[in-house]
């Protein structure tokens, strides 16, 4: 059953508030989430007020900033700044997206910002994501073939290779799943908008030969069939890729197979 | 997953609500609210099969304010969830669910909700 309000421990109080430098232009105050395990206790907002004048246009810009100039204790993961490594995902503004291809002045007043949603803490904005990658082993998310190897690669035709667009684009960034009500309430048994488009990269790739294998693997009342379309997933991707279609292909075939 | 005191981060709290997942909570309580009228429905039948008397009771109760407000939400949850069901079937044929598809088909099904319980009730009082 949901638990639509959060446990004892991890109800978010009051944090402190960090000016901006004297001498400061135009500000901009981010609300962040903190928690560290090293304080224990319950989690807190902290602001910063930030100064634009001397600030790059990402949030991720303000949040090394931040980092870098006022607070050294504040965590969170980043590393390509630049939309492809998928990293620096988190909640802004309510909805997740990734740090770094977020405009500041995309967002109108203060700048909220909370870990990805429904998962365990393990600092500020750094969720654990193991669940998350043992669902995608789970789905063997590499090329599995019965067939003898040919001579060289194996080839497919243009028209398979289409196929694949808008599927192998997916960084794992998990803003999707995490978007998702009912990962939220079933992310034990359901595996997920981002691990189900993966799936179906796998089954829809005309080279792989166990598709038998893989849908078998998904016909399951709560592995796939948790989703309920309601497209949170489609809706934040900050790839713009849309797992619920692929999720609905799946159904399909499920359904055509019979 | 977590061995130790780890909070959970916020969910619901801090998620911004959009169309589609606010369409989606409410396809479900439309349902719900379906069940819960299905039980006045009953009623309403057992009162005018039992005779006159129960059936009086019956019809005053829905003749009152409450009694039409009951009536009224019960036919525009019917009308939602009818008109978001075809557009769940649409969508489990693998058809609109480009987002700004389910946007649009979104706000039709809103519209179509709403002007078939107007009608509805249009009709039943001209009738």
């Amino acid at each position: 059953m949901a638990q639509l309000t959060l446990p004892k421990n991890s109800r978010v109080g009051a944090g402190k508030t960090w000016p901006a430098p004297a001498g400061a232009g135009k500000t901009r105050r981010f609300k962040v989430y903190r928690w560290s395990p090293d304080e224990g206790g319950n989690p807190r907002i902290d602001s910063y007020d930030v100064d634009m004048d001397s600030c790059g246009p990402m949030v991720l810009d303000a949040l090394i900033k931040i980092k870098n100039e006022v607070d050294s204790t504040l965590t969170f993961r980043r590393s390509c700044r630049e939309g492809i490594c998928g990293s620096c995902a988190m909640n802004i503004d309510g909805t997740n997206t990734l740090a770094c291809t977020q405009a500041i002045d995309d967002i109108r007043g203060d700048v909220k910002i909370y870990p990805l949603p429904h998962l365990h803490v393990v600092k500020d904005l750094v969720p654990d994501l193991n669940q998350a990658y043992a669902q995608l082993a789970s789905i063997e998310p590499w090329l599995k073939t019965v067939s003898a190897p040919p001579e060289r690669e194996r080839l497919q035709s243009e028209e398979d290779r289409g196929r694949l667009d808008g599927l192998w684009e997916c960084i794992l960034c998990f803003c999707c799943a995490t978007s998702c009500p009912s990962y939220w309430w079933n992310g034990e048994r359901y595996l997920g908008p981002a691990v189900l488009l993966q799936a179906y990269r796998w089954i829809a790739d005309s080279r792989d030969e166990m598709t038998g294998e893989r849908l078998d693997d998904l016909q399951d009342p709560f592995r796939l069939y948790r989703c309920h379309t309601i497209m949170n997933c489609t809706k934040t991707c900050p790839k713009g890729l849309n797992p619920a279609k692929a999720i609905a292909e799946i159904k399909k075939l499920m359904v055509a197979r019979r | 997953m977590a061995s130790d005191n780890r909070p959970l981060s916020p969910h619901l709290q801090i998620y911004r609500p959009q169309l589609t997942s606010m369409l989606s909570i409410a396809h479900r309580g439309a349902g719900v609210a379906l069940g819960v009228g299905a039980v006045f429905f009953a009623w309403w039948l057992l009162a005018a099969a039992s005779g006159p008397d129960a059936y009086g009771t019956a019809q005053s109760f829905f003749g009152s304010v409450f009694g039409i407000i009951v009536l009224a939400g019960f036919s525009f949850a019917l009308f939602y969830h009818l008109c978001n069901g075809i557009r769940h079937l649409f969508w489990d044929a693998g058809m609109g669910l480009e987002l700004d598809q389910t946007y649009r088909s979104g706000w039709a099904v809103i519209a179509a909700a709403v002007a078939l319980t107007a009608g509805a009730w249009v009709w039943a009082c001209a009738g």
